[in-house]
């Protein structure tokens, strides 16, 4: 990418909040001013109609307690347009908001603690699955973990946008892999011999072809093959098939957009311990590596050697959970 | 698998699709008294492996599996 192209790049996004001005409102009589600061991370998004945005809400992993969707619901009605609109990133967006009526549909939101989410160079709400909780695919904490990443890194001040996700399993439903920072669940089983019955139930149970029934009907485990899903330990009737080590995933440098990138697995197995230093140590090396240089992902960054620099820098967090060189963020052909 | 083990109930869910295969396979079970067994007859492999999971999980006994030509019988104890 030449110089030039990068300065374009850096223009792409223009939202108000970063004007960083006051504006003067007028609703009914009463004077009042818009303070974009103080509306801090944005959020409200310019819409094609004069005056008008759309105002995201903040719903971290997706889930949205029944006390706050009633006060998003009672804005929408108040100040939207009869609808409310779910983004592709899992939150509730309230469109046709005029800006005129932003303090008093944030203070509506605030009643139930409800929060605008952000938009612009920002550390962005996390998405998340239903994880483990209740989804019997699940093997990680994907809603605590989106929580926790919520509150401690929201609408940090970045390069350029940094989108996080938390997926439950390797069914990646959240796309870890177009994440600029991903966490996925996986799983690695272990067999006891003894217990085994030779049923042959795990042999159909994997639908990788990483477990084969020999002659006598019991596993034989080909690694390479294996997906980390976990489904050999669910299906196995007598716990011959047990965790050996689970824990997340990660993925860096993905996005999607105009020219999206296929993110590079970096740690595997990671326990939820790490996360939010992983996360904390990965925006220190993201600002480092794009001081004065605008609005460019970190998948950009890390793409011709900065890989390299990266793991070096994540060395200490990452631990036995690093992959050893990993390959850089890649791609994606959409034409 | 050592000696044979006589079924109580038995279950075709051949041509059904899921979930309806654990459903109908659980409704058996709970109509059944704890320690019956009850062979389910199948067709596909993905019933093999939710049929096991959620039988584990629901506090049953998966105790078998036979193949026959081009179906299976999976054996489970009632829990």
């Amino acid at each position: 990418m030449s110089g030039k192209d990068k300065e374009k790049k850096v223009k792409v996004d223009h939202f108000i909040e970063d004007k960083n001005d006051k504006v003067e409102t007028d609703v009914d009589g009463v004077k009042d001013v818009i303070d974009f600061n103080k509306l801090k991370s944005g959020g409200f998004v310019k819409q094609k109609q004069k005056d008008l945005f759309t105002v995201r809400c903040a719903c971290p992993g997706g889930r949205v307690p029944v006390e706050k969707l009633k006060k998003m619901t009672e804005a929408a009605e108040k100040y939207g347009n009869g609808y409310v609109h779910l983004s592709v990133r899992q939150s509730l967006e309230i469109p046709y908001v005029n800006y005129k009526d932003f303090n008093h549909l944030v203070e509506i939101l605030g009643e139930a603690d409800a929060k605008v989410a952000t938009c612009g160079p920002r550390v962005r709400v996390p998405t998340a699955c239903s994880g483990c909780e209740y989804n019997p695919n699940g093997l990680s904490e994907t809603q605590k973990m989106a929580e926790m990443v919520y509150k401690k890194f929201f609408a940090h001040q970045c390069n350029h946008k940094f989108k996080m996700s938390f997926s439950g399993c390797p069914f990646d439903c959240v796309r870890t892999n177009t994440m600029d920072l991903g966490f996925q669940g996986a799983v690695v089983p272990r067999f006891d011999n003894d217990k085994c019955i030779a049923c042959k139930i795990c042999s159909y149970a994997c639908k990788e072809g990483a477990i084969k029934a020999d002659e006598e009907g019991r596993p034989v485990y080909i690694e390479q093959n294996c997906f980390n899903c976990g489904d050999c330990i669910r299906a196995c009737p007598t716990e011959a098939w047990l965790e050996d080590k689970k824990g997340h995933i990660v993925r860096v440098g993905g996005k999607h957009g105009r020219h999206p990138l296929s993110g590079a697995v970096v740690a595997k197995f990671l326990p939820d311990s790490l996360v939010a230093t992983v996360v904390e140590k990965t925006l220190h090396w993201y600002n480092k590596a794009g001081e004065g240089k605008g609005r460019i992902r970190i998948g950009d960054f890390l793409r011709n050697g900065g890989i390299k620099d990266y793991m070096e820098s994540m060395k200490d967090v990452f631990g036995p959970y690093a992959v050893k060189n990993p390959r850089e963020p890649e791609p994606i052909k959409t034409i | 698998m050592g000696k044979d083990i006589s079924s109580d109930k038995s279950l075709d869910v051949r041509g059904v699709a899921c979930p309806m295969t654990w459903v109908k396979t659980k409704l058996m079970l709970e109509a059944m008294n704890p320690g019956e067994v009850l062979d389910v007859t199948l067709d596909s492999e993905d019933a093999i492996r939710d049929i096991s999971k959620n039988a584990k999980s629901e506090g049953h006994k998966v105790i078998k599996l036979e193949k026959e030509d081009d179906h299976f019988i999976l054996s489970i104890r009632r829990g």
